[in-house]
């Protein structure tokens, strides 16, 4: 099996496609004028709960419709 | 134990085992002619039950003359920019530089950086920055080009990209690991291209 000749820089650093392409577009949603900046990062917002598990049954849920836009840097 | 396994099921030869399959466009409408008979037999009063293919709208197919105009599918995650929209050209900004997509093109996948798609329509010519995406070009001049996050050229504010390029090349400076060095440098190019883009 040949090995591929020249990865790109990302894929060397051990990052995969679509974390690259969501950092890519994260930036590009961050640069833009404001009402399509407050539009995007109201379209990307994602909501969710989480919960530990002991004993079989989850806790006490203490994040309780945590939401957050998921920008990395 | 299985190294006989090759020997033993080209053996049982009985059905075609490894069927070279043809191309999806290429195969025509395929109702299968004994299931529907021996249906009829059997429910004579109701109709045979049909399959998802049968919903779906075939494909252009490949003409055998080069078409005049190219077929763009421009999709976002959350929208579909353009829908089969009849074009001219198409220029996607392609890894290996801007490509030029006129109809007729040779069939290609093709990844995109982040960089300016320009769509042309006679004299009308649409911008838009893709931030990453694929672009697969068809033998029907069909294109499509998908993409996570595409914007017109005026909804960028330069001063953000100012500040992101200086910050990205600061950080890029002072990375440790590689991976802060990987990020760091999707930062400068992201933003040196929506630089070039809005300078250009």
């Amino acid at each position: 099996m040949a090995s591929s000749a020249a990865v790109p820089f990302w894929r060397a650093a051990g990052m995969m496609y679509i974390t690259y392409s969501n950092i890519c577009a994260n930036l590009v949603r961050k640069c833009l004028r404001e009402p399509f900046k407050a539009e995007s990062m109201n379209r990307e917002k994602v909501h969710f709960s989480l919960s530990k598990w002991a004993d079989g049954k989850p806790e006490k849920p203490g994040f309780f419709f945590f939401f957050f836009t998921l920008l990395p840097v | 134990m299985l190294r006989q396994a090759s020997r033993l099921l080209s053996r049982s030869g009985s059905y075609k085992l490894v069927a070279a399959r043809a191309f999806s466009t290429e195969v025509p409408s395929t109702i299968d002619s004994t299931f529907v008979e021996s249906w009829k037999k059997v429910a004579p009063n109701m109709d045979p039950p049909q399959t998802p293919s049968s919903f779906m709208k075939p494909r252009p197919s490949t003409a055998s003359s080069i078409p005049t105009k190219l077929t763009v599918n421009f999709v976002l995650p959350y929208a579909s920019e353009l829908s089969g929209k009849e074009v001219d050209m198409v220029i996607i900004p392609a890894t290996t530089g801007q490509m030029g997509v006129l109809p007729g093109h040779v069939p290609t996948i093709a990844e995109l950086k982040p960089g300016i798609m320009s769509v042309h329509e006679g004299t009308d010519v649409k911008k838009y920055f893709v931030s990453s995406g694929f672009a697969f070009l068809h033998a029907n001049s069909v294109a499509d080009i998908i993409a996570v996050e595409a914007v017109p050229l005026e909804n960028i504010d330069p001063s953000q990209v100012q500040k992101g390029l200086a910050e990205f090349t600061q950080k890029l400076a002072s990375a440790a690991t590689d991976l802060e060095k990987a990020e760091a440098q999707i930062g400068v190019e992201v933003h040196s291209a929506m630089n070039a883009a809005l300078s250009g």
